[in-house]
């Protein structure tokens, strides 16, 4: 469903322009959210069986489940698309601090450091 | 005091143009505050992925304190809360405020049994010595059948307490902010017209959620 952008400044219809998420969609999000940090903990359990992947598994899990929690809870799905770039900047300044405290701890020469 | 107006039932500043104005304003300030949140514990989540690759053994051992069940139940607590805060907000939308007041109401009371919990998992293990950094009492740990195999076991828990502890911080403060709209909403502040306050608290509360599903397996499960 699309968001109305049009807004109406008569101020005479402002209760119908914002979107409704319905009853069953967020039991339906619940619902796969529990589901899915079930999934979590069985892939857990068996992770003997696939240590070298075990927390790439554990982690995109994880992110299917942010993602439903943004989309639907956080009902970034209906936000106007400028508050999407303001959260998405966020996720870019950590991707920017990771890269580059990562390029430095590892390309570190060693030189006797005690630390 | 302020020079708000009613328009069409809202109350609006004086700053802004109509309702629609206010309400895209406060709700473009919630996400920044938002991105403010991940920066924060990003920092965290760099230092200790990094931390780790670096001493993947002592990262290990610290994790093997952790028990998984109460992690677990934790997180389906957690998401429960955050299908009750989307309820609240979604009765208050469709004009069922008392249904809303139920559901924030078992939103605050899902947050008190992770705190619950929470002050178990810790109260364990001040009782092993188990503290952050250099406060680590090893003689405590090898008192109790637990003697210390990496001597910088302090870095993990040092992680482990900030950044649960941060994490449990949100919580507090979002249950705080959470029995707030419950007194506003039984006072009958909100409507389907207005309930800006309500959504805003609610991404919040989602986004301690959100922090939470990527703590989970990195603290308890990937160690």
């Amino acid at each position: 469903m699309s968001h109305d952008q049009q807004h109406h400044h008569s101020g005479a219809t402002h209760h119908e322009e914002h979107h409704i998420t319905p009853l069953s969609t967020y039991l339906k999000v619940a619902a796969a959210l529990f589901a899915l940090t079930f999934l979590t903990i069985i892939a857990h359990i068996f992770k003997t069986h696939y240590l070298a992947v075990a927390p790439l598994i554990a982690f995109t899990i994880a992110a299917i489940k942010a993602f439903l929690v943004m989309a639907w809870f956080m009902h970034l799905k209906y936000e106007p698309q400028t508050n999407r770039l303001i959260f998405a900047c966020g996720f870019l300044g950590l991707a920017v601090l990771f890269g580059v405290c990562a390029m430095d701890i590892f390309t570190r020469i060693y030189q006797g450091s005690v630390l | 005091m302020s020079t708000s107006r009613l328009i069409n039932g809202v109350e609006v500043a004086s700053h802004y143009r109509d309702a629609e104005h206010q309400y895209l304003s406060n709700k473009e300030g919630i996400w920044l505050f938002m991105v403010t949140e991940i920066l924060m514990f990003g920092g965290l989540f760099v230092g200790y992925i990094i931390f780790h690759t670096i001493y993947p053994e002592m990262f290990a051992e610290g994790a093997s304190y952790l028990d998984w069940h109460l992690g677990f139940i934790n997180t389906l607590v957690l998401i429960g809360s955050s299908l009750t805060m989307a309820l609240g907000f979604y009765y208050n939308q469709i004009a069922q405020p008392k249904k809303a007041t139920y559901a924030l109401i078992a939103t605050v009371l899902c947050g008190a049994v992770f705190m619950v919990i929470k002050y178990f998992e810790y109260m364990h293990k001040f009782h092993l010595g188990i503290f952050p950094g250099m406060m680590l009492d090893a003689a405590k740990m090898a008192e109790h059948g637990h003697p210390v195999v990496h001597s910088n076991l302090g870095l993990y828990f040092g992680f482990y307490f900030c950044m649960s502890g941060l994490h449990g911080l949100h919580v507090l403060i979002g249950m705080g902010l959470i029995s707030w709209l419950t007194y506003r909403n039984i006072r009958g502040d909100f409507n389907p017209k207005y309930y800006t306050p309500i959504e805003g608290v609610g991404i919040f509360w989602h986004i301690v959620d959100l922090i939470w599903i990527f703590l989970f397996p990195l603290l308890y499960l990937v160690g």
